[in-house]
Formats: structure tokens, sequence, C-alpha cells
């Protein structure tokens, strides 16, 4: 589509004006916008220095070295009261990758089974997953959030009356408390264990693909890797004289002694995230499900291969292909969506930021640090997912 | 020769037998879809245990041992609470949605005012109804008069100050109202903002181009929360002194720009589905740009992203409840307020309110979500063979 056609060319040459030429009036139409915008940035930026001056709030990021003055839940580096307003935000910026994380992993797994649900044949199994999708997807996240924050966790009981949970684990109003492995020296083995065991897995399942061309026989890659990975680290665990020990919470007379605990601040924009885009998710993976011919699979059953490896040979890996882009933003609305955790109060680069906002009235370098974290985010996912699908899309002739 | 006795020669026919028990009737059904396999019966146990464990204490929580009716907490606390209930009693407290209905619904608008956002409503489902029905004639003007006139009406009824009305200010709406307004303005500019801003991502002047792309993705790169920050913290300062915004007005801006952004990429979805041919048809018929695109590929591109259209209506209409978080009482907020109200505080209230919210909220989008399938079989004509 092109502005040179969209003008009636009725005539050989353009009678009169020359603003009939379109390409003359598309560049009308750019200088008039390009001059509006330029007048309009200009007014806002005089408005906006002249305001800051009255304020009297001096621009710039300096304001990053002063002292925080704050607290804040949860955090995954060392933090006090007396550490900057930087390190409060890079805080943030660390929990709000953790909850994006941490909930990404979990509304794969229940987004996978409730898609895959919905289409069983088992009329039971397919209306509970209706009924799943039908009640997260239509009902807002913040919303969800408080039902866990204020309608459930809230009403748990008190620490000392902790329910207990399998593995040691308890839950009270205080949130959850858990195990915490403790490493001890020797433990550095079983990592590299694992990545040894990484390592050698893909090599070997290069070398199988590599095999399965030419002579058509398929390893048992499946198994191999899960024995590597499993296997190798356990080994060494053993070998290094089992150097991880755990630090079980003990129910005192009070309170829970030892152990890790998440607030219930996390748990509840968790629990949320993960509920609410799991609903999403399983949508995507039914329609990615759907979306294979039914040829294709009716082709591989001619050719006499197995239901399970018709699954896993001929439908996944064109399902995969319909199912990654949507799922992939999202992976994003889910971690934009972690923003709301400022409402409970979870300490989230919104949250830490609009502290540090009310503190010193940084308005437009707070909002400016927001949209450039959120911006790389999603950019450099966008950018990591446009190679993959150009990797996995379908290569015709 | 050998010839058959024939002692027995039948008549009529015989009765129809009843088909084998196993093939017909529930068994049947219970047989093929909950049993079909030794997998497929793992499961249905699992789910009717799963079942079994949390339905029965959802009802009895949400009706059985709900208290409906009462004046205050009493009802719906424990005695070591201070209320009139047994220990251990726990129970959905519909009192509290009851007696704060109004509060939802309103907010803190004058109750000797509640007429008015009545009123509003009521022409509001005069006007939309006959435009969800396809069969009602008059599309054109119902639609003029549903986004071009009620808007300015409805205005200066919820506003007051004109006619004899007393003077309501916005910090007073609440509850579902707010939600409703915020939620219709948004839809009526995000649409046809949406559709700009996709013709000008694909249009051929770079300046254009540019600009529209980059309005969208930055939009769409931020969470909502950062945007409502910014036009509730950073609009003030982008404006000359004096001239300010009311701060209703800053979250439906807001909001709109946001949901625009969003529906420009559904929009450019449509567009990009219809094939060249159309637009150089229409351009060879000498149709203008703007005849081209109102005649030819929108009506055909928007037919085809619907379902995307109203996905994203429907994400609005949820997202408005983020307006909570920078000080406006739209319903959730109302609700969350209403907790901490000494009179009825209880550790079953925020449930109960919460329940209720979820639910209003999901009857709408429960609903727009319908309409769409309905709407989407309607117009699916000609690509059925």
């Amino acid at each position: 589509m092109s502005i040179d056609a969209t003008t009636p060319s009725g005539k050989d040459k353009p009678a009169g004006s020359i603003l009939n030429d379109p390409k003359i009036r598309g560049f009308i139409y750019q200088a008039v916008t390009l001059l509006l915008l330029v007048l309009f940035i200009y007014w806002v930026t005089a408005n906006t220095i002249e305001n800051l001056k009255r304020a009297n709030i001096a621009s710039g990021y300096g304001f990053l070295n002063g002292r925080a003055g704050f607290d804040v839940g949860q955090s995954l580096i060392a933090y006090s009261s007396d550490s900057t307003y930087g390190r409060a935000l890079v805080v943030g910026f660390l929990n709000t990758i953790l909850v994006a994380v941490a909930g990404i992993i979990t509304s794969t797994i229940i987004g996978f089974l409730v898609g895959i649900g919905r289409l069983s044949k088992n009329w039971l199994i397919a209306k509970l997953s209706m009924v799943y999708v039908e009640v997260f997807r239509n009902i807002p996240p913040l919303l969800v959030i408080f039902f866990w924050y204020s309608g459930v966790l809230a009403v748990l009981p008190q620490p000392r009356e902790s329910l207990a949970l399998p593995f040691d684990m308890y839950v009270n109003n205080r949130g959850l408390a858990f195990p915490r492995p403790v490493f001890d020296s020797g433990s550095q083995y079983i990592l590299l264990a694992l990545v040894i065991a990484v390592i050698g897995s893909v090599l070997f399942s290069r070398y199988a693909n590599k095999k399965q061309m030419e002579t058509g026989q398929r390893m048992p890659v499946l198994w191999t890797v899960l024995g590597l990975v499993i296997g190798l680290p356990l080994l060494a665990y053993f070998a290094a004289g089992m150097p991880i020990s755990f630090d079980v919470p003990v129910a005192g007379k009070f309170n829970l002694t030892g152990g890790s605990v998440v607030g219930p601040e996390f748990l509840s924009l968790f629990l949320a995230l993960s509920f609410y885009t799991a609903s999403f998710i399983a949508e995507i993976v039914r329609a990615g499900i759907r979306g294979v011919s039914h040829g294709q699979s009716e082709a591989a059953h001619a050719l006499g291969i197995r239901p399970g490896l018709t699954t896993r040979l001929v439908v996944v890996p064109q399902a995969m292909r319909i199912i990654i882009p949507p799922l992939t933003s999202q992976y994003l609305n889910l971690t934009k969506n972690s923003s709301l955790a400022i409402a409970i109060g979870y300490s989230d680069l919104v949250s830490t930021g609009g502290t540090i906002l009310n503190q010193t009235g940084q308005a437009i370098e707070v909002v400016t640090i927001w949209i450039v974290v959120y911006l790389t985010l999603s950019l450099s996912t966008s950018l990591l997912m446009n190679w993959f699908n150009a990797k996995m899309a379908l290569v015709e002739r | 020769m050998n010839t058959h006795q024939t002692n027995f020669v039948r008549t009529a026919m015989i009765d129809q037998s009843a088909p084998p028990v196993l093939d017909k009737g529930y068994i049947a059904w219970i047989r093929k879809n909950l049993l079909a396999t030794p997998l497929d019966a793992v499961m249905t146990i699992i789910a009717v245990l799963a079942l079994a464990w949390f339905l029965p204490p959802a009802i009895k929580w949400l009706f059985i041992d709900a208290s409906w009716t009462g004046g205050g907490r009493g009802v719906c606390a424990t005695v070591a609470q201070g209320g009139s209930q047994l220990e251990g009693w726990s129970g959905a407290c519909w009192a509290f949605v009851t007696a704060k209905f109004d509060v939802f619904m309103f907010g803190r608008y004058p109750i000797d005012e509640r007429w008015r956002p009545m009123l509003v409503g009521v022409l509001f489902v005069t006007l939309l109804v006959p435009i969800l029905i396809p069969k009602i004639p008059y599309k054109g003007l119902n639609a003029i008069l549903l986004f071009g006139v009620l808007p300015v009406i409805s205005f200066f009824i919820l506003i007051g100050g004109v006619l004899g009305l007393p003077y309501v200010e916005t910090a007073l709406w609440g509850g579902l109202m707010v939600t409703l307004i915020l939620s219709f303005v948004g839809i009526a500019v995000s649409l046809p903002l949406g559709i700009v801003l996709a013709l000008g991502r694909r249009s051929t002047m770079p300046v254009i181009r540019l600009l529209c792309t980059t309005f969208i993705e930055l939009v769409r790169g931020i969470p909502l929360i950062t945007v409502l920050f910014m036009a509730s913290v950073m609009l003030p300062l982008f404006l000359p002194q004096g001239m300010t915004f009311d701060k209703f007005l800053r979250a439906l801006i807001g909001v709109s720009l946001f949901a625009s952004a969003y529906m420009a990429e559904v929009v450019r979805g449509g567009l990009q589905a219809i094939p060249k041919g159309q637009a150089e048809g229409a351009d060879s018929l000498g149709l203008s740009y703007w005849q081209k695109m109102r005649l030819i590929i929108l009506p055909q591109a928007l037919k085809l992203v619907i379902p995307g259209i109203v996905n994203t209506f429907i994400g609005l209409f949820k997202d408005t409840s983020l307006v909570s978080i920078i000080g406006m009482f739209d319903l959730l907020g109302i609700v969350r307020q209403n907790f901490s109200d000494a009179n009825w505080a209880s550790p079953v209230t925020p449930l109960s309110g919460l329940v209720f919210a979820g639910f209003v909220f999901w009857l709408f989008c429960f609903g727009m979500s319908r309409y769409s399938g309905f709407m989407e079989r309607r117009l699916d004509k000609g690509h059925k063979r």
C-alpha cells in the first residue's frame, strides 16, 4: 500500500496545484507532524523545567546515592535502611525478576496441564479445565492477588499455631517457612557435576541426532540425559561426603525458628500471577494443539507410528510453533503484571520506586528508570523470541 | 427326495430388542466419557476426589453457613471475636455486601443525587441493548447516540452544575459506576485511536510510521501501573502552572492511551491479513486513501479480529481495577476500602467482599466474551464451504 496509489490519477499530468502530487503531499504531512511534535516537546520541556524550578527539585540521578531510610520486606541481596536509593532499586528489580521467574515456571506447568485437560476425552477433566479457564480469565489479576492476600493468607493461624505441610514446611499468617539447604565445603563439586552433566547431555543429544540422520537408529536420549543430569550430581553428592544439610524450621512456643520464610506478599503475588496467567496459557496450548491439522496425526498413524510417538514427534513440534509466540507475550504480561506488587507492599521495582518517588519527588527520573527496565526486559525477550521463532518457523522450499 | 418339515413359520416381525445395556444410556456415557482407558479412570477418580474435597466446604461457606442479614459485624464474627456466631464458625458475610451494596455501586456519590447515575445507567442500557441485537435497524443513528451524544449528556448529568443540578466532584464518584465509566470511555476512545495508530504504523511516510511504532512499542512494553503513575505524577509537571486536570480525567487518559496501543496491534493483525489485491482493487476504482480504508479494508480487517478486539476490551475492563492503586475508588477499591469499616471488620469480611467484586467483574467479562463468540459466528460469512 503506497501513498502514490491512493490519489486518483485520472489525468496524465497533475493539473494545477502541486499539492495534488502525492509525494509532495506526503512530505508536507510529515513536515507538519514533525513541526507539531517539536513544538509540543518544547512546550512540555519548558513547562517541566519551570515546574521543577518552582518545586525546588534538582533533576538528575544524583539522588540515587542518597540514604534510602526505608526497609524492604524481602531482599535477595544485603540491604538495610542505611543503603542507598540505588541499592533499593536493585533490590526491587531482583524481587521483580524472582517473582516473575517463579510465576512463569508454575503458570507454564498449570497452563499446559489445563490446556491439555480441556482437549481430554474425559468429560469431567475437560469440564473442570474449562471452568478453571473461564473463572480466572474473567477476573482482574489485582482481585486475585487480594483474594490470596487478604482473603486467604491473612486469616491463616498465628505462627505458634502454624499449619504443618509435608517436607517440614509450615504455613501461617506470616508466610511459608521451608527447610533451607546449607551448603558445606565440597558442595561446589555437585555444581560442577551438574554443569558437566548438562554439557554432556547437549553433546550426547547432538551425537544421537547425527547418528539418527546417518543410520535411522534412535538412541535412548531422554533416559541418558535424565540419568546424567540426576545421576552425576547425586554421585558427586555422595562422593563429596554429603555436604548439603537442611536447616529445618522448628515450631517453638511462640514462633518458628530456623529455615527460610517467604512472606505472604510474595506468596499471594506469586500464586495470583501463576493462576491468572495459567488460564491464558491453557487457551494458547489448546489453540496450538487444535491448530495442528488432523491429517498430520492420521498420516503418522498410517505410517505405523504409535500414538505416544505421534504426539511427541509429529503433533507437539508443530503445535509448539503456534504456541511459542503468544506464550512469550504471556510471559511478558506476567512480568509486567508483577508490578501489581505495589498494591500489597511486596518490594518490587515499581513498589520501591514509588516509595523513592514519594520521598524525593524525583518523578521523572524514577518513571524513566521504570520505563527503561521494563522496556529492556520486553525488547530483549522479543528479540530472543524472534530469533527462536525464525529457527522454528516452517521452512518452505 | 428329502423335504424339510416346516413346522413353524413366523408371520410377524420380531419386536426390536433393546440395545445392549453397556452401549446406551448413562452407563455407556460413563464408560465412554469417564472410564474409557485405565488412565481416564484414574484421572476421573482423582477429579471426583478433588471435587468432593473442595465443593462441599465451598458451598457450605458460600451459602449454608453464610450470614445473610444483620446490621453489623456481630453476625459475621464468632463469640471470641466479639460477635454472636459459635466458636469455629466461618461463612460468607453477605450481610456486609447487602448493607454496602449502594456504596459498592455509587461510591460516595451523595445519596439524594443517586438517581443521576441510575438515569445514566438506564439511558446506557436503552442505547446499548439495541446496538447489540443485530436485527434492530438504525445502527448508525444508534451508534452516534451511544458514542457521541450519551457521553456528553452523561457528563453533565453526573457532574452537575447546570440546570439546577448540584455539582458533584469526581472525587466522590466510586464503585461500579467508576469502573463502567472508565471502561466505556476507554473502549470508545481506544478503538478509533487504535485504528489510527495501526494505519500510521503501516503508513509509507517514515516520520508517521516511526512515531506510531515508537508509541505502540513504548506503551506495550511497560506495565499499566507505570502509565497511571505517569498520568497522575508526571502530567502535572508537564503542564503550565495553574492548568490542572481532574484526577479522574488523568486516569481516563492513562487507561485510554494504554488500551489504544494494544488495540493498534490487534487491528494491525487484521490489516496484514487482508490480501493486497483488495487495496489494489480499491486503488484501481479510484478511491481515495480514506475511502479505501473505510469502505474496503477496515470492514474486512476489523471483522477478522473481532475476538482480539473484544479480548482487548475485556483486558481494559479488568485493568480499570488498577486505578485503585493511584487512590481512586472503583469497584475493587471501594470494596477494599470498606474492609476497614469498624462496623463490619471481621475475618470473613474481606473474602466475602472480594468474592462479590470478583463475581461482578466475572459477569461483565464473561458476558463480553460470550457476545464476541456470538458475533464471530454471525459475521463468519462466506468463509465456510
